[in-house]
């Protein structure tokens, strides 16, 4: 599944797909100028959200494309880190230096967890297994009246971090660029690494891989970890973001919907997360906007995607992939 | 005493419901290995398809037959027009495009029924307690649900054990590749597997229309108890589905009934009040991680 450029470099389409990052990128740089210029900041907080969940997304294609691990429980972790810094700001400890590291912390560890029972089982299995541990943290999440509860959780405002204000709305924005930019250039010289190689021969074959020498559970554990940090960074973005957590964060249709981010992205494609994200944010901004039944057509284009784009929407820039 | 025997009753009403989800689902997903997320969606709209008629025609008893049939008719629609082409496409093709069904499905209600629910009234004539044992009453209604839901058990498991068709559907479900060498018409019994997990999502969504709300995402939470169970059972296996969703059923029941009065006596008060609900509805999913440590493929597989 995973893209293989063609050698030729005449070939435009090559050429397309190794600058789109960077256009991207480029826009993105650009994008709150555009936005203030043409006085709409409101598309700024747009943009950002749409970063966020492209790092959430991102980590899920990790697993889930290259792992080939179908985690349905991914928002735990990333409800977990959003929860983590909403906690500790509440009981007075704003200070984003001491919060972040300890969200990511956080929803690594319960990552390593789950990850060690969910990954002795296969398939479905695994679906359903890594999706239980995931409403069990809901139910808790609802459950703790201390924090919210069913309610959720508000917070006084955003983390502080030295040197960057983060109430200041264009700044967190490109914090969040730069974050969101550092995790896919790690990511990709990750799956590039012998690491990354080796996570893709056991989505193709693991008793092989076994045979061969590799420590197949080990290396699995370690993507989901790595995985499950990176969306708690996600969650530590998203509750600054947004001012206030609830349980709605950590639910299993939130998985779902990273899940169907990755799909509609392209699975197993390097910029698959942040495309799926991307798209499937704008559309319900967009749709949401012309009409009241926007469900209606974004699930149409949905099927439009499962029929005219059955590797997601990266699979329609590649022309060859690699079995 | 009476507690644990109403809460007995409940759980087993429960159950039995939810067996009725995850039977069709078992099946679709055994036979076609098709992973169905829009079978919540046929709950929801066999629920609302009977608040309509029962309304509009003013009889429970009328109401029933029809929904159940309108509900087929759906599912046959929904695997002509859409299930069909997903057979051969791998397990996220098809869970993004049947949780397009559910954005369409969500959407389509809320433009034919508006985004209120709607009040569906058991029958009259069941409106009341009965008195089982002396001093000992339970609603009438949810007797019905508890008959009806063992009338279907007992129906599938002849269909399924007894008859030419259930035999291709045991087929089919061990192994589909072989029962299609050996002439089994496939096309004809995917969809007719399909018609009957609609109609039994209907008999699931018009019984519990009295008891839960009609509304819009009524299908999404159910859908993920059904899936629960039918890890539980084992994919493919009807008996499997109706011993996990029996199983789901008392689990949550006795959960929700008896976890935060024995909280009560070991932790403060305020503090087991808080954790007792969430306690409760962390035990299915306690079960279902226990049962397949032990038994990786659930508990009746049905490929052996």
């Amino acid at each position: 599944m995973q893209p293989v450029a063609e050698p030729s470099p005449l070939d435009w389409q090559a050429r397309l797909r190794a600058a789109l990052p960077w256009l991207l990128l480029g826009a993105a740089v650009a994008l709150p100028w555009l936005a203030q210029a043409a006085g709409h900041e409101y598309y700024i907080g747009v943009a950002r959200r749409i970063l966020i969940f492209a790092l959430a997304a991102t980590s899920l294609n990790l697993i889930l494309g290259y792992g080939g691990m179908v985690s349905l429980g991914h928002a735990a972790s990333f409800g977990v880190g959003a929860y983590t810094v909403g906690v500790l700001m509440v009981e007075g400890v704003a200070d984003a230096l001491l919060a972040w590291p300890a969200a990511v912390g956080a929803a690594a560890l319960l990552a390593l967890v789950i990850g060690a029972v969910s990954l002795r089982t296969r398939g479905v299995y695994f679906i359903m297994i890594t999706l239980a541990f995931a409403q069990m943290v809901y139910y808790l999440a609802v459950g703790v009246k201390a924090y919210g509860g069913d309610d959720g959780l508000s917070l006084p405002g955003r983390s502080r971090l030295p040197g960057i204000d983060l109430a200041h709305d264009v700044s967190f924005y490109y914090l969040v660029l730069a974050v969101l930019a550092a995790s896919i250039f790690m990511l990709n010289r990750l799956v590039e690494s012998r690491f990354g190689r080796a996570l893709v021969g056991i989505r193709e074959n693991a008793s092989r891989m076994e045979a061969i020498g590799f420590a197949t559970f080990r290396i699995r554990l370690i993507a989901f970890v790595i995985a499950g940090a990176l969306a708690g960074l996600a969650g530590v973005l998203f509750v600054n973001h947004n001012g206030f957590v609830s349980p709605a964060a950590l639910h299993w249709t939130q998985s779902a919907t990273l899940v169907i981010m990755v799909i509609l992205g392209g699975i197993g494609y390097r910029y698959g997360g942040v495309l799926g994200a991307a798209a499937l944010l704008l559309l319900e901004e967009v749709l949401s906007q012309f009409t009241d039944h926007w469900h209606l057509a974004l699930g149409l284009v949905l099927l439009a995607v499962v029929f005219a784009a059955p590797r997601g929407l990266a699979g329609l820039f590649s022309r060859r992939v690699a079995g | 005493m009476q507690l644990i025997a109403e809460q007995l009753l409940n759980g087993l009403q429960f159950g039995l419901m939810l067996f009725l989800l995850a039977a069709g689902l078992t099946l679709v997903f055994g036979i076609m290995d098709l992973m169905n997320l829009a079978h919540g969606s046929l709950y929801m709209i066999g629920a609302y398809l009977m608040a309509t008629i029962a309304a509009a025609s003013g009889s429970f008893w009328i109401a029933l037959p029809l929904a159940i049939v309108l509900t087929a008719l759906v599912g046959l629609a929904l695997e002509r027009l859409l299930i069909r082409h997903l057979y051969h496409r791998d397990h996220l093709a098809q869970v993004l495009a049947t949780f397009a069904v559910i954005l369409i499905a969500d959407d389509l209600v809320k433009m034919v029924w508006g985004p209120a629910p709607l009040m569906l009234n058991a029958p009259a004539s069941l409106s009341g307690p009965v008195e089982l044992l002396p001093g000992f009453f339970y609603p009438a209604y949810r007797l019905l649900i508890i008959a009806v839901g063992l009338a279907c058990a007992l129906l599938l498991y002849v269909l399924v054990a007894q008859t030419r068709a259930g035999m291709l559907v045991r087929a089919g479900a061990s192994n589909r590749e072989m029962a299609a060498v050996m002439g089994v018409r496939v096309p004809r019994l995917f969809a007719a597997v399909f018609a009957l997990g609609a109609a039994l999502c209907a008999v699931a969504g018009a019984l519990m229309g009295p008891v839960l709300a009609v509304e819009v995402g009524m299908g999404q939470n159910i859908l993920i108890l059904a899936l629960v169970v039918v890890v539980i059972g084992g994919i493919g296996s009807v008996r499997g589905a109706l011993v996990g969703a029996l199983l789901v059923g008392l689990v949550d029941t006795a959960g929700r009934a008896l976890l935060p009065t024995l909280l009560k006596a070991v932790m403060p008060l305020n503090l087991a009040a808080n954790l007792g609900p969430a306690l409760a509805a962390i035990a299915i999913y306690v079960l279902m991680a226990a049962v397949l440590f032990f038994k990786p493929s659930g508990l009746f597989p049905a490929r052996a």
